[in-house]
């Protein structure tokens, strides 16, 4: 529904921005891949050139992670070509990719915790002195040269195990650098990362250019791409819709493009709002979130946008008391609200449909009416045991409320759709009839049809009265439910946007902070 | 740089990186607490019993234990790379049983070939508990556990009415289990050697320190480029020739045998490598920890019967080192954690 959509913005689909008088590093032209059904990317050209670092931006679920997967080697393109100084080149795996010069840092890399930083660095490949015993004064050497060029203190005989995620991004870096590669990919590095660390990370990219390699810096915060990159590409549905000069670049231009669709708002009768029945008071919780004061009225549809990792799951499970917080108070209906218990929470009405619903939402392995009723047991038990007749009754009849298709009611939920699933969960805390439902990305890996029937549901739980809270990385669900919409930036509250003021590019703006200005 | 208002992130590293440092200097120096236990447990039994602490107690105790410390080499180089091995008491007891019976076919059996079938039979084994691990992808707790029902009851079988007699045993060969030199028992000697070889090559050379690597994270040494089955088929095939090795010498210290030769070494000798400080989940530890570790088992189990305390209490305390030692490493892996997520929680400073 999304790829096929006309792209006014497209113009520049595939056409480079920037002078390219040399021959590119590292070129992807016009790659595709899909997984199934699913078109991850559609037609994809990105060009990386030798001293430059290139900032590669999108939406979630752009396909930046599986455009960078083919570079890694670790998928292969369906078609198109992935060329190296202008030679088509095949990477059938990782380590081919490595043979090649292209170094993949992830977000949170797998060191060997229990080795120090020089055998990390070299492990695999450990020197030899003749007689074939490890030649250790060789590493500290070359670790402490590869160091130095990077401008980063760090002792190569100290075990890994302990370092933070910055340090142990270096010790990739450092391996990139002793394999000679010509191409860095960093994927996503600095959502772990404090300020002095992203400081830090800068001036590391900076002496990989000087040194001519070519950094592909993923990020979603547009104020690093600025500060960094020369050049950028940015993804949408699959595509590469904008190569350019980050110089030419607006921030806004660049929201823009990544967006790029108009999506009509539909227009919702405004519920009656009722009580406040969810209240939240300067919540904090020391590394996650920071004095998060919000309120959910009865149906009302409150929703929490933000970049993955910005906290929201995390604020939505210290609410329902899986999590502990540091900090403030949670309310329900004017009560306080136990901290760090879920029974607690469940007593006080508060459902929460969970964002993995295989991990957290469902018994996978038992039926579709055991995992109804799991929640409600309280009501088809007789003497403390359960009554096969009214527990299959009850499961039947939330089945139908929410129109569950499903072949026979004691099958495993296992072997429902994802959107039938999702359902089950639904029915489950529905059941319950509560007050305030906490729904962590409601439709992911649903199909099209069935995520209409669940923004149903959820809109006609609000009409009944009940308090939502909706979590999404999905802006036209947020857009399209949403009364009004809090933003979440690295664990803050930075800004709230009423239905009428909600669009896309207001949203991304305050997620990814280009308006510094919106903070609260 | 956006103006993130009025917030300024400070990052608290240097108490957490201090507390780190301490319990990994506790961990490092886990052979030095084992030697340390170990002289206190010897100073406080000869106190009660003075003969405790004699020469020929102290070489009685190596040359007893020197088994044990012998398969603790292997199990450590085992649980090392994130597998154990079960098999190992079978292994030994089909070894020793095999060679006996050379021994009852021919008397004079050269002792050179003795070595060599005992050694072979663990190695055999060890290569197809490694083959089956790897190729097979089971995990080596299973195979291994299959593997110690399977020898011994090939054990069984083949014993089913046989009988060693210490007499069909040559002299020579039997003096091995108790001569010493210089006052040290041959069999600790060769302990000492096996040992030392094998923490050398564990320090010193690529393939020892990929062992580690293998059991620090498995996937990680696999996109690193490691042979991770060629070292595992490795650790299992020395594991099994120290079994085999240790069923020989088994013979050689008691110079008869029955078809339960060496049951239950399997869990002592897990025991003393984790007692010794090897993680059981691998990636860390070394081979004379591990020795250590029997050593103290062996100790404990003497300074009781020297204390005139029932053996009862042997298996008992036995366990509770264990869980001490497991007990330990938790807590220094939790701090150590704990430590990580204080130097990486920033602290938002208005």
């Amino acid at each position: 529904m999304k790829s096929d959509r006309s792209q006014e913005e497209a113009a520049g689909d595939g056409v480079p921005g920037a002078s390219n008088s040399a021959r590119p590093l590292l070129a992807a032209t016009h790659v595709s891949k899909s997984f199934g059904a699913v078109k991850a990317v559609i037609d994809a050209t990105l060009e990386l050139y030798a001293g430059e670092a290139h900032a590669l931006v999108g939406e979630n679920g752009a396909g930046k992670s599986t455009l960078v997967k083919m570079l890694a080697g670790v998928h292969q393109p369906d078609s198109g070509t992935l060329l190296i100084d202008g030679d088509p080149v095949a990477l059938n795996n990782p380590a081919a990719a490595r043979d090649a010069g292209i170094a993949v840092i992830y977000q949170e890399p797998t060191l060997f915790p229990d080795l120090d930083v020089a055998e990390n660095v070299f492990m695999g490949r450990l020197p030899r002195r003749p007689g074939g015993r490890i030649d250790r004064g060789l590493m500290d050497k070359e670790v402490h040269l590869v160091l130095g060029r990077l401008g980063v203190r760090l002792d190569p005989g100290r075990a890994t195990r302990g370092l933070s995620i910055a340090d142990q991004q270096i010790v990739e870096i450092a391996k990139a650098l002793t394999l000679e590669a010509k191409v860095i990919v960093m994927d996503e590095p600095t959502a772990a990362l404090s300020s002095a660390e992203v400081a830090r990370l800068f001036r590391v990219i900076e002496a990989l250019r000087e040194g001519g390699a070519a950094v592909l810096f993923i990020s979603h915060r547009l104020d690093e791409v600025f500060a960094t990159c020369q050049r950028v590409t940015v993804m949408r549905d699959g595509r590469s819709v904008l190569a350019s000069a980050a110089s030419e670049l607006t921030s806004e231009q660049l929201v823009r493009a990544m967006v790029g669709r108009d999506l009509e708002k539909r227009d919702k009768s405004t519920a009656k709002v009722g009580e406040v029945v969810l209240s939240v008071e300067r919540l904090t919780r020391e590394g996650k979130f920071v004095d998060i004061s919000f309120e959910v009225r009865a149906g009302e549809i409150v929703g929490l946008a933000g970049l993955v990792g910005a906290g929201r799951s995390e604020i939505a499970e210290a609410v329902f008391g899986i999590d502990r917080y540091d900090a403030g108070s949670v309310k329900i209906a004017g009560e306080s609200l136990k901290k760090g218990s879920p029974t607690a929470a469940m007593a006080a009405g508060i459902g929460l449909v969970p964002e993995d619903r295989r991990q957290h939402g469902l018994v996978m392995d038992e039926s579709t009416e055991r995992n109804i009723v799991m929640a409600s047991l309280g009501r088809v038990q007789r003497h403390g045991l359960i009554v096969s007749k009214l527990s299959r009754e009850f499961a039947l009849d939330w089945a139908r409320r929410l129109q569950i298709k499903y072949g026979r009611i004691a099958d495993p939920v296992a072997t429902l759709s994802g959107g039938n699933q999702q359902k089950v969960v639904l029915a489950k805390w529905l059941s319950r009839k509560p007050a305030l439902l906490i729904v962590d990305e409601p439709t992911r890996g649903i199909d099209v049809g069935t995520k209409a029937e669940v923004h149903r549901l959820i809109e006609n739980l609000a009409a009944d009265g009940v308090a939502v809270l909706m979590i999404s990385s999905e802006l036209p669900e947020m857009l399209l439910l949403a009364d009004r919409i809090i933003v979440i930036r690295e664990g803050r509250l930075v800004h709230e946007i009423a239905r009428a003021d909600a669009s896309e590019e207001a949203i991304i703006a305050a997620a990814a902070g280009v308006f510094s200005g919106a903070a609260a | 740089m956006s103006a993130t208002a009025s917030s300024e992130v400070v990052v608290h590293a240097a108490p957490a990186a201090r507390g780190h440092r301490v319990a990994e200097l506790i961990s490092r120096y886990r052979p030095v607490v084992i030697a340390v236990v170990i002289l206190v447990i010897f100073g406080i039994t000869s106190i009660k019993n003075a003969s405790f602490a004699s020469s020929s107690n102290i070489q009685g105790i190596l040359s007893i234990g020197a088994i044990y410390l012998l398969l603790a080499v292997g199990e450590a180089m085992v649980i090392i790379t994130r597998n154990v091995d079960l098999s190992v008491g079978s292994t030994l007891g089909l070894s020793a049983f095999t060679v006996g019976e050379m021994f009852n076919h021919n008397p004079h059996t050269q002792i050179w070939l003795v070595f060599l079938v005992g050694i072979g039979i663990g190695i055999g084994c060890g290569l197809i508990i490694g083959l089956i691990t790897t190729l097979a992808r089971v995990p080596s707790l299973v195979v291994t556990l299959a593997a110690l029902y399977i020898i011994r009851g090939f054990v069984n079988i083949i014993g089913t009415g046989v009988q060693i007699e210490p007499t069909v045993i040559p002299h020579s060969f039997v003096s091995l289990g108790y001569s010493t030199v210089l006052g040290i028992p041959w069999l600790f000697i060769i302990v000492l050697v096996v040992a030392l070889a094998a923490a050398y090559w564990m320090r010193a050379f690529p393939a020892g320190r990929e062992l580690y690597a293998i059991g620090s994270n498995p996937p990680a040494a696999v996109l690193a480029g490691i042979p991770v089955a060629r070292r595992v088929i490795t650790v299992f095939v020395l594991s099994g020739a120290l079994a085999g090795l240790g069923g020989v010498l088994f013979l050689a210290q008691v110079a008869t045998v029955n078809s339960s030769a060496g049951s239950g070494y399997e869990l002592i000798e897990v025991t003393a490598v984790v007692v010794g400080g090897v993680a059981i989940f691998g990636g860390s530890g070394s081979v004379i920890g591990a020795v250590l570790g029997a050593i103290l088992l062996q100790v404990i189990n003497q300074a009781l019967v020297a204390a005139q305390i029932s053996a009862f209490w042997d298996s008992a305390v036995a366990g509770a080192l264990l869980l001490l030692a497991i007990s330990f490493d938790r807590l220094v892996s939790f701090r150590a954690s704990r430590a990580l997520v204080a130097k990486e929680g920033v602290t938002y400073v208005e």
